[in-house]
This record gives structure tokens, C-alpha cells and sequence, in this order.
């Protein structure tokens, strides 16, 4: 089982949601990020301009099974890319173990909807 | 339905005869009552200045703050508005309208009025500005003329100006003032600067009244008094602990749209409803106000848009603000080309001050209070001696028209506000931080003044 951490623009959320979908993933979390970066942004508030390189981004958070890997990590390149500096990352690492907490399930079995997918 | 008619018509007939025998009695005019329209007119318009305060300024200064200094602005809208309220009922009152004797006479009123002592509610207001009518009374050969609306309607609209006033300075020390030094600050202020400045100007002892300084709607009174208060504090006060020159984002800008807007919305009862009447010189205020403020939030937006590449919402709300700001002096005298001429030049004024004079010299004004009302009243009240017009009130002319007099007289009025708002500012700044403390600590500051002085967020993560 791996977890794939992927941080996106807020702006291809809704892309890389459907490519997802279409790649058999049809749950996971997502929450708002914030960083730093090397690039600034120029803001202006009454006047007084000012620098920002405060970076807002969507993270990511998908567990899935070995075998889904691949064609998740695809689909979330494919769909969050817009070539500019700034599109984002993905990360894979290793999950020990997981559990359905409505029937108990533990291990691959917890990760996917057998009546839906492979 | 004619029955109805007659009856009407023979109640009213029974009703008018006594006037009409104290009238023939007195050998004079009728006596004076109560006109229901004006009164009407003024409860609605002292509602409308009310929501000035809380919500207008309390949403617009709350989203300008950083999320967790947002409570501690609203906090402090609220708090102002029930202390106020109750100092002006108790002497804030009596003190700016009421009358006192010999040398003291023209700088502050007495007590005779204290908690409306001898007020009643059928009473008349002695003040009024549009329209009046005579009492009955001769002095000196001259019939003393009298308001149309009560008293007590009267005392509750300048309530809802007290109030408002030292809220407006919360905009220079937001975000490091401890809760209690700055109760303590706000009712001595109103006490001790408030009151006598709305007594030089408005009451009818007054040496600025006397003098013939115009202000409508408290130019004077709330924007230079309030700003170059706001000014002093910010200066004593210090900056924040990590301002750095720069502007600090809005937390919530929707916010200051929200009170931006409550603000523009409750203005018409402000500069409208300081006629005192429900006349053609209120409607004249009301399309004053709102024509100036127009041109105020469109010249701001421009120039946001020319220097900072983009037109913003603050922006334009903050100019908005100022065209209210430099209109309500000017709103009962000038005419639409006046208006536009203030709206457009108060906006390219404060954007200066605000943009560049403020960076240039490091203080850390946080909201803009003296930026936005100090220098918008200024502008108001020298254009309001240069552009009143007989047009409107054909007592009253500006330079434009003839009068140079009148732009001396305002001159003399801002200069003397700003003297002594600003020593008397410094003097109660200095009394009460010794006695109370008004900076809040470094360890308060980096907190958040919400969990630090009321231990609340805005933003809870629990559902």
C-alpha cells in the first residue's frame, strides 16, 4: 500500500478530480496549503505595493493499493499540468497497514470497493 | 365614506381651536408642535447612523485586522456604543448643548441636562437647522425660533455622532491596545475632547457657531477630531510589534465590503438627517453624499488601478469611505458640481497620505484612520469654504462664491480642532497608560488581542 501526497494548484482541482475518477479513485482528502516560495507575488493594498511569496495551494492525501500506483500518479500529472513554474509536486511513501472502521477490515481489502473495482 | 369625511373634518376643526385661541390670544404665531413627518424622518435617520457603527465600521475595520484581531475590533464597536451612549445620556449631552455661564460659556456646556434632567418628552428641541418655527417668544425685538422635532429625538441622534466618533480612531491602534486602558481612553475622550469640539461648533454658544464655521455633518466634529486623534495614538501607541513599513493583508476583505457598504447606506442618515427635517435641504444632503462619495470610490479605484496594476475591492471601499468623509461637512451647502469636486479631490488627497506619506514617515496608522478621516475631513472642511453655495442655503457662500470670509473661518476651525484634539489626546494618553496600561505586551500582541484580551476566536475549528 503506498500514500501519494500530491500538492496542486487550487485551480486544477476540479481536473485532476475527474482524472481520478476515470482512474478508479473515488475517494480521498484534500485540504489547503499554504508555503513558501521562491517566487513572489505582488499585492497591493491601498495603494502600498508589496511582495508575497506566500504560495496557496490544494494538498492531496490517496492511499491505494500497489497495483493502482501508477496509473494514479499519471492521471494527477496528466491532469495538474500546466507547464508554468508552480505546478506542484507528488510524493509516494510506503503505508504499514489501514483498516475499514465500519466492517474491520484491515490491509488492501480496506482500500477499495470490491462489488466496483478490480 | 362622506360620513367618515365630515367626522374627520369636524375633529380636526375641534381640535385646532384651542391653537387657534392661543394664537389669537398671544397675538402671535401659533403655538409650535411637533411636525410628524421631521420626527419620522429623524428616528429613522438616528437608526441609520447607529448602524454606522455597529455593524458598518465594526465589519469594515474587523476585515481590514488579521484573523485573530477580528473580535477585538467588533469588541470594541460594541463597547463604544453602550459606554457612549450611556456618558451621553448621564452629561455628554449637557456638556456639547447645554449652556453654561460667563468665560466658559463658548468651550463647554453645564450639567443642568445631566441623565435629561427636566426634559420632557412633549418638549421641543431648542436646535434646528432647516426649517423652524417661532415659539412665541420675542427676545430683543427677534422671535425666538424653535425645532419641529422632540428633544429627546434630537439627544438620540448626536448620541448615535458620540458614539461614532471615537470608534472611528479604533482604525490607528487596532491590533496592540489593551481592552481596559482603551474603554478608559475612549470615555474620557468623549468626555474631554468630544464634547467641547461638538459644543464650539454646534451648539448654539459656541465660539466656532459664533465665528460662522460650517459643518453640516460633523467634518469637524467626528473626522478631523476623530483623525488627528487617531494620529496621536498610533504615534504613542508605537507600531505593531512586526509592522515593517508595509500594508499587512485584510484577513476578510467580503467583510469590508459588507462595511463598507453599511457604512455608505447609514451615511444618508447622517449628512441627510442633519437638517433636522424631512425638507428638500435633506434630499439635497442625501444626493450630495452619495454623488461625493461616487466620485470619491471611482477616482480611488482608478488610481489603484493606474499605480497597482489592478482595481481592488478595498480600494474602492476605502475611497468610498473617504468621499463620506469629506462630503459630510459640505453636505447641506454644496450642490452636485461641489460634490463631485470633493469626491474626486479628497480621493487623490488621501491616496497620497495613505500610499506614500504614511510609508515615507514609518508611523503605523494601522487602518488608516488619519489618512482616510483626518485628511478627508481637512479636505472637507476647506472645500466646504470654498464651494457652499447660496444655491443650496442662501445664507451660506463659500470663496467660489463670493465669501473668502467663510474659507478663513473653516481654517480657523480646523486649525483650532487639531490643536486641541491633539494636546488633549496626548494628555489622556499619557494619564491613562499610566494608570491602566494601553500597550497591550509582545507576548498579547503575537497571540492575537481576541484570545489575549477575550479569549475567543472568530474562526473555531469545532463544529
Amino acid at each position: 500500500m503506498k500514500e501519494i501526497k500530491a500538492i496542486i494548484r487550487k485551480s486544477k482541482f476540479e481536473d485532476v478530480k475527474e482524472a481520478l475518477y476515470e482512474a478508479g479513485i473515488e475517494w480521498f482528502s484534500y485540504w489547503d496549503i499554504t508555503g513558501l516560495g521562491k517566487s513572489t507575488e505582488e499585492q497591493v493594498v491601498r495603494g502600498q505595493i508589496f511582495q508575497s511569496n506566500y504560495i496557496q495551494r490544494h494538498m492531496l492525501s490517496i492511499v491505494v493499493r500497489d497495483q493502482n500506483l501508477e496509473k494514479t500518479v499519471n492521471a494527477i500529472m496528466n491532469a495538474a499540468r500546466t507547464g508554468d513554474m508552480g505546478d506542484g509536486k507528488i510524493f509516494v511513501s510506503d503505508i504499514e497497514s489501514s483498516y475499514r472502521i465500519r466492517t474491520g477490515e484491515s490491509g488492501p481489502e480496506a482500500l477499495y470497493n470490491k462489488e466496483k473495482e478490480e | 365614506m362622506k360620513k367618515i369625511s365630515i367626522a374627520i373634518m369636524a375633529l380636526l376643526t375641534l381640535t385646532s381651536l384651542p391653537a387657534m385661541a392661543q394664537g389669537t390670544s398671544a397675538g402671535t404665531a401659533v403655538a409650535p408642535t411637533i411636525n410628524t413627518g421631521d420626527t419620522a424622518w429623524m428616528i429613522v435617520a438616528t437608526a441609520l447612523v447607529m448602524l454606522m457603527t455597529i455593524p458598518g465600521l465594526a465589519l469594515f475595520y474587523g476585515g481590514l485586522v488579521r484573523r485573530k484581531n477580528v473580535l477585538n475590533v467588533l469588541m470594541q464597536c460594541f463597547v463604544i456604543t453602550a459606554v457612549i451612549s450611556i456618558e451621553w445620556v448621564a452629561c455628554g449631552y449637557s456638556l456639547a448643548f447645554g449652556s453654561s455661564s460667563g468665560a466658559l460659556a463658548p468651550f463647554i456646556g453645564g450639567f443642568q441636562w445631566s441623565f435629561l434632567h427636566g426634559i420632557h418628552i412633549g418638549d421641543l428641541s431648542p436646535y434646528f437647522i432647516s426649517h423652524s418655527q417661532p415659539s412665541g417668544e420675542v427676545v430683543n425685538g427677534v422671535p425666538v425660533m424653535i425645532g419641529t422635532i422632540p428633544h429627546i429625538v434630537f439627544i438620540l441622534f448626536q448620541m448615535m455622532f458620540a458614539v461614532i466618533t471615537p470608534a472611528l480612531i479604533i482604525g490607528a491602534f487596532a491590533e496592540r491596545i489593551k481592552f481596559k486602558g482603551f474603554v478608559v481612553f475612549s470615555l474620557l475622550w468623549a468626555l474631554f475632547i468630544y464634547n467641547p469640539i461638538a459644543h464650539w461648533v454646534w451648539s448654539s454658544n459656541g465660539w466656532l457657531a459664533k465665528l460662522g464655521a460650517l459643518d453640516f455633518a460633523g467634518g469637524t466634529v467626528v473626522h478631523i477630531n476623530a483623525g488627528i486623534a487617531a494620529l496621536v495614538m498610533a504615534l504613542m501607541l508605537g507600531k505593531r510589534r512586526d509592522y515593517q513599513g508595509h500594508a499587512i493583508p485584510p484577513h476578510n476583505i467580503p467583510f469590508v465590503a459588507i462595511g463598507a457598504a453599511l457604512l455608505w447606506f447609514g451615511w444618508f442618515g447622517f449628512n441627510a438627517g442633519s437638517g433636522l427635517a424631512a425638507d428638500s435641504l435633506a434630499g439635497s444632503a442625501f444626493l450630495a453624499t452619495h454623488i461625493a462619495t461616487a466620485a470619491a470610490a471611482l477616482t480611488w479605484m482608478l488610481l489603484d488601478w493606474i499605480i497597482g496594476k489592478k482595481p481592488t475591492l478595498v480600494g474602492i471601499a476605502t475611497g468610498a469611505v473617504a468621499g463620506l468623509v469629506a462630503i459630510t461637512p459640505a453636505s447641506g451647502f454644496v450642490d452636485v458640481t461641489g460634490a463631485l469636486i470633493i469626491g474626486a479631490v479628497v480621493s487623490l488627497v488621501c491616496f497620497f497620505m495613505v500610499a506614500y506619506v504614511k510609508p515615507k514617515l514609518g508611523y503605523d496608522d494601522t487602518l488608516d484612520a488619519f489618512g482616510v478621516h483626518g485628511i478627508g475631513g481637512i479636505v472637507g472642511a476647506i472645500f466646504t469654504g470654498l464651494l457652499a453655495t447660496p444655491a443650496i442655503q442662501a445664507a451660506y457662500s463659500g470663496a467660489f462664491y463670493g465669501n473668502p470670509h467663510q474659507l478663513i473661518v473653516q481654517l480657523i476651525a480646523v486649525l483650532s480642532t487639531i490643536v486641541y484634539t491633539s494636546i488633549g489626546t496626548f494628555i489622556l494618553f499619557k494619564i491613562v497608560d499610566k494608570i491602566f496600561g494601553l500597550r497591550a505586551n509582545d507576548k498579547e500582541e503575537a497571540l492575537g488581542m481576541d484570545e489575549s484580551m477575550h479569549g475567543e476566536t472568530a474562526y473555531t475549528t469545532f463544529d
